[in-house]
């Protein structure tokens, strides 16, 4: 018996030693080429390859579908439509991508006579534009375009025997190529009209494309039930194609923001044979469709799709080329946003995008070396930035230590408080109810909330126009017109919110003094409509209840979730509620258009959310919205925020502030909230990623070692006690 | 036997339609189909007749459970409820509200779940067994009481807290392996030690608490007190004779389990960004992707029910005096 205890306790001692012996050879190959906890390949990462995340499965990478901006940061760099956002000047400007120049529209009258481009907006009956493209332009190495000897195309007529093991498209052993021409630019406008896509701005195009409707009415009579419809047989009445090379897309009256729409994927070029060759049986079963396998002729192409885990975007071999800006503004220079003025793009040869859905493996990747890139969330914002004494943020110690940079950018986009102007309490045009909404958005702190629950990543608004959207005007400004004077009060050059006294007197004069009703002595109640009702937006919603408490108003939150939220504004029966719109393009009609009338949520299932209707708002607007930019256009805006500022039909909230932290490898960052295929210009440099991620991430064995002997220690007084057990049992 | 599976399938197909009903209800009291239209097609710019299209297109025009506008069965069979649940029994899911086949995402999502699922099975099997089988040997003493201790502690502890620890100590602090993501291949494993520890770590506390209970059952039992007057040794009996005796509550509750570990951890994949069917079935609910929502549930109960009666058979296996009838 003693002998085989000791045999056993002889293996298990060998055991420990085994692995003793292993730790220590990890220990060893520490001190190799990776580091243990690098998650990306040891290729990839010499590579110049850049590494980020995503944190959202992206729903549709189909141009004519994909309206998100986690869509658009892989499709806007691989699809190109006519123009684009000048990658460094700023205020934002339209540049030529795929087409050779900025189109200028040529209007006409009815009579069908052209007019000068200053022609009154209500002469105008067309604006044709006219889009010549680059040529040489060719698609991304494609199966669609594959053909076989004879020139037929290879994968045109698949069986299902043919596509017996084919799960992604990279099992099509053959692909090809071909040119992009004026002809794809009009399919993918007549994609847009397809009722079966569903394309988010078939509405809007709609309105202007000269029969774009019509032509969606034909596709469903064509019928078709899911078969590929080959859209060249079907005309459309307002697209022409003029030659080989050159299109024209007629629109009906004066719409100069069409060239913004020209910048979006929705009109980038689309091959029809890539329509059919997703089309066909058996391709939509196994996820082999437009939706999810793009074809473009931009710098970069889709080489790995896997949205449940990464996405890799890797050089097209056929870009047709693109250099460099070797224009920005002053301070690009010294800043090095142009060092590499007039190189061929695309800088890097590869993208790889990680889905990370939580926040902390993220940030502690990036920490490690292993993004080059990263947000900030709220949870790390206090590890990262602090700010100075004059407000401005700066990176704290460790980020510094790690040569980690920040860019910082005010974002094309407002969050604001909205009333419902279809509530009889606290909307309509009475001049007792607008003292009440001039009182609530004195007492609503919008630089309490920025401080509090932002971590002071915000701009409060004065007004519905953010930074660099012509016809904003800024409170840093320091012009009277910059300062909502319903709200501040202007001293020193800076803007001051009135007192809460001012915010009771407007009470009284609304017939609520402290807060209750003149008439029936009965306090005011309101509702607040919430879409998040968790433990995270508590705190908010108690912040909101104070604010309006202060006035003696009894605010009820009505939490509730994101569903029902949309319900209530769609049928106008709440009363406050918080709300936001992101731009979609850099100019001001779209952010005053959320506060026209005829864009009315209840009336019009339009996006005036607060249902509010000015006469006089409505006709500036209508003048507005088609002018170019110029000072009389400016006048007119100027005139419209005055109009919103006294009538108050939103609290202005706040523009948020943007934060991105980046490695001192990862070049050419400037931030530009209009332009989405920016990924070209970025640059890496792998050999300091490499050195700075060995030198911060050492793995350390020690602890490891250590448990391993507190465990064979535990083990000696265990085997003690069972010898004497058993020693005990004999006798 | 046969008779008996016969039988228990038979069963299955009313708990299923319940179980379908169930889901079906409960997901739409809180979502219209407009709702779900207006989640597909974006917050901007979305028109009512582009609701009503993609509503068309997919069947959700029709009414949910009851068509007083037809006649006879149709009032019945075109009904959402109908048209979408009845493929399910012939496991046909469908495709997904973002359009994406949704048999061939569980083709794809299921084996890195069953990369974790299986290895923590395992390995959480063998760890718990021996230390509940080292704590039944030094039962009633400072060994025993300090072990059971630590696993009460151990198993009040809430799973995101061995997930959020692990990251940082294993992966932040000693830099030993990635703190997420995955890979095919062999080049998975790398990623797969991490999760798998902390599956394993994480369930010690109650598994070793269950197992130690089982065994302390049968080490009261008159074989054990046979088996140690014929003079065997306390690790012969405990190995040999209460380790086969205590199987079969353990069996049972393996097998139980064993299909569901197809469906993947909710918390663990997101975590650690694991692209299995747990993570698919999170970001369908917060998708309100009713079409995947149906199908995991839906292959949920089937695999659910398969355990409970594979667990049935087991016994028969394991213990000769059970008889299925």
């Amino acid at each position: 018996m003693a002998r085989r205890e000791w045999r056993s306790a002889t293996n298990a001692g060998r055991m420990v030693g085994l692995l003793f012996a292993v730790l220590s050879l990890l220990s060893l190959s520490g001190c190799g080429e990776r580091a243990w906890n690098a998650p990306h390949s040891a290729s990839e990462a010499n590579s110049n390859t850049l590494f980020s995340s995503f944190s959202e499965r992206p729903k549709h990478l189909d141009p004519a579908r994909s309206y998100a901006a986690n869509e658009y940061a892989f499709i806007a760099q691989i699809y190109e439509p006519p123009l684009q956002y000048h990658f460094l000047k700023r205020p934002y400007q339209l540049v030529p991508l795929a087409a050779e120049q900025v189109p200028v529209p040529q209007l006409i009258d009815r009579a069908g006579n052209p007019l000068s481009a200053d022609a009154p907006a209500d002469q105008v009956a067309f604006s044709d534009y006219e889009i010549r493209i680059k040529p040489d332009m060719r698609y991304q190495p494609h199966p669609a375009l594959a053909k076989d000897a004879d020139g037929a195309y290879r994968y045109h007529r698949l069986t299902e025997e043919q596509l017996e093991g084919v799960n992604t498209l990279a099992d099509f052993p053959e692909t090809g190529t071909r040119e992009a021409t004026a002809e794809d630019f009009i399919y993918q406008i007549k994609r847009l009209a397809n009722p079966r896509l569903h394309s988010p701005i078939a509405s809007i195009m709609g309105e202007y494309i000269v029969g774009f409707n019509e032509f969606g009415r034909a596709l469903v009579d064509a019928g078709g039930n899911g078969d590929f419809i080959d859209l060249r047989q079907h005309r459309m009445a307002g697209v022409t194609q003029l030659d080989r090379y050159r299109f024209k897309v007629r629109l009906r009256g004066k719409y100069p923001q069409f060239v913004y729409w020209l910048a979006m994927t929705f009109f980038a070029p689309m091959p029809w044979e890539a329509d059919l060759f997703y089309s066909q049986p058996g391709m939509d079963k196994r996820n082999i469709n437009l939706n999810w396998y793009p074809i473009g002729t931009g710098p970069f192409m889709l080489a790995e799709n896997n949205p449940n885990l990464r996405m890799v975007l890797s050089r097209n071999p056929n870009f047709h080329g693109e250099a460099y800006p070797t224009e920005g503004e002053p301070e690009d220079g010294e800043n090095g946003m142009l060092d590499d003025a007039g190189k061929a793009l695309p800088l890097i040869n590869k993208a790889v995008y990680s889905l990370e859905k939580e926040v902390i493996p993220r940030w502690n990747k990036f920490l490690q070396g292993y993004y080059d890139t990263s947000g900030v969330s709220s949870d790390s914002f206090d590890q990262a930035v602090r700010f100075g004494t004059g407000g401005e943020a700066n990176l704290t110690q460790e980020m510094q230590e790690r040569n980690i940079q920040l860019a910082t950018a005010v974002e094309t986009s407002i969050f604001y408080l909205g009333f419902n102007m279809a509530d009889p309490v606290i909307g309509g045009d009475s001049e007792e109810n607008r003292y009440l909404r001039q009182a609530i958005s004195i007492a609503v702190n919008f630089e309490e909330y920025i401080s509090i629950f932002l971590n002071g990543r915000g701009v409060v608004a004065h007004g519905p126009l953010p930074v660099g959207i012509f016809g904003s005007r800024q409170s840093s400004d320091q012009s009277p017109e910059g300062i909502n004077p319903v709200v501040y009060d202007l001293e020193n050059g800076r803007p001051r919110r009135k007192s809460l006294q001012e915010a009771r007197a407007l009470m009284a004069k609304a017939g609520y003094p402290n807060g209750k009703s003149a008439n029936t002595g009965r306090p005011l109640v309101l509702n607040y409509e919430s879409a998040s009702a968790g433990p995270d937006s508590k705190a908010q919603l108690n912040w909101i209840r104070k604010q309006l408490n202060q006035l003696g108003i009894q605010l009820v939150i009505r939490a509730t979730d994101y569903n029902r939220f949309q319900e209530k504004l769609r049928k106008g029966t709440g009363q406050l509620f918080m709300f936001g719109w992101n731009a979609d393009y850099p100019d001001p009609e779209n952010f005053l258009f959320l506060l026209y009338g005829p864009n009315g949520k209840v009336e019009h299932a339009g996006e005036n959310a607060v249902n509010y209707d000015n006469p006089e708002f409505n006709a500036l607007f209508d003048r507005m919205k088609n002018m170019e930019n110029s000072p009389e256009r400016q006048q007119i805006i100027d005139r419209m925020v005055d109009i919103l500022r006294h009538d108050a039909p939103w609290i202005w909230g706040f523009y948020p502030k943007s934060f991105s932290l980046y490695h001192d490898w990862y070049g050419n960052v400037k931030p530009n909230l209009m332009a989405n295929n920016t990924l070209k210009y970025k640059r890496v440099d792998p050999e300091t990623r490499n050195a700075n991620q060995q030198a911060w991430n050492p793995p350390i064995v020690w602890p490891l070692n250590l448990l391993l002997l507190l465990l064979v220690v535990s083990t000696v007084p265990a085997v003690l006690v069972y010898r004497r057990h058993e020693r005990s049992a004999a006798r | 036997m046969i008779a008996y599976i016969i039988r228990r399938v038979l069963y299955a197909i009313p708990i299923l339609i319940g179980i379908n009903i169930l889901t079906f209800v409960l997901f739409f009291v809180v979502n219209s189909p407009d709702d779900m239209a207006r989640m597909n097609l974006g917050m901007k710019r979305v028109t009512p007749e582009a609701i009503e299209n993609w509503k068309a297109e997919r069947g959700y025009d029709r009414p949910l459970l009851y068509n007083a506008a037809r006649q006879g069965t149709e009032q019945l069979t075109n009904t959402i409820f109908f048209q979408k649940s009845l493929k399910l029994f012939q496991f046909e899911f469908g495709v997904s509200d973002s359009d994406r086949d949704i048999g061939y995402d569980i083709s794809q999502r299921m084996w890195p779940s069953l990369a974790i699922a299986v290895p923590v099975l395992l390995v959480g099997l063998l760890v718990n067994i021996t230390y509940a089988l080292l704590i039944a040997f030094f039962r009633a003493t400072y060994i025993d009481i300090w072990s059971v201790v630590l696993c009460v502690v151990m198993m009040s502890i809430s799973g995101l807290f061995y997930i959020i620890g692990g990251q940082y100590l294993v992966s932040k602090l000693l830099h030993l392996v990635p703190i997420s993501g995955y890979d095919t291949g062999l080049a998975a494993i790398k990623f797969l030690i991490l999760p798998v520890l902390i599956g394993v770590v994480g369930g010690i506390g109650a598994g070793t608490r269950w197992y130690r209970t089982l065994f302390l059952e049968e080490i009261n039992r008159d074989y054990v007190r046979t088996a140690r007057a014929k003079g065997l040794s306390e690790g012969l009996v405990l190995f040999r004779h209460v380790l086969k005796n205590a199987m079969i509550p353990i069996l049972t509750g393996v097998v139980v389990v064993l299909p569901l570990l197809f469906m993947g951890s909710l918390i663990t994949e997101s975590f650690f960004g694991i692209p299995g069917l747990g993570s698919y079935t999170i970001d369908a609910i917060n998708r309100q992707d009713f079409a995947i929502v149906r199908a995991m549930v839906f292959l949920g109960s089937v695999l659910y029910i398969i355990g409970l009666l594979l667990t049935d058979i087991s016994y028969t296996l394991v213990d000769p005096r059970v008889r299925l009838s």
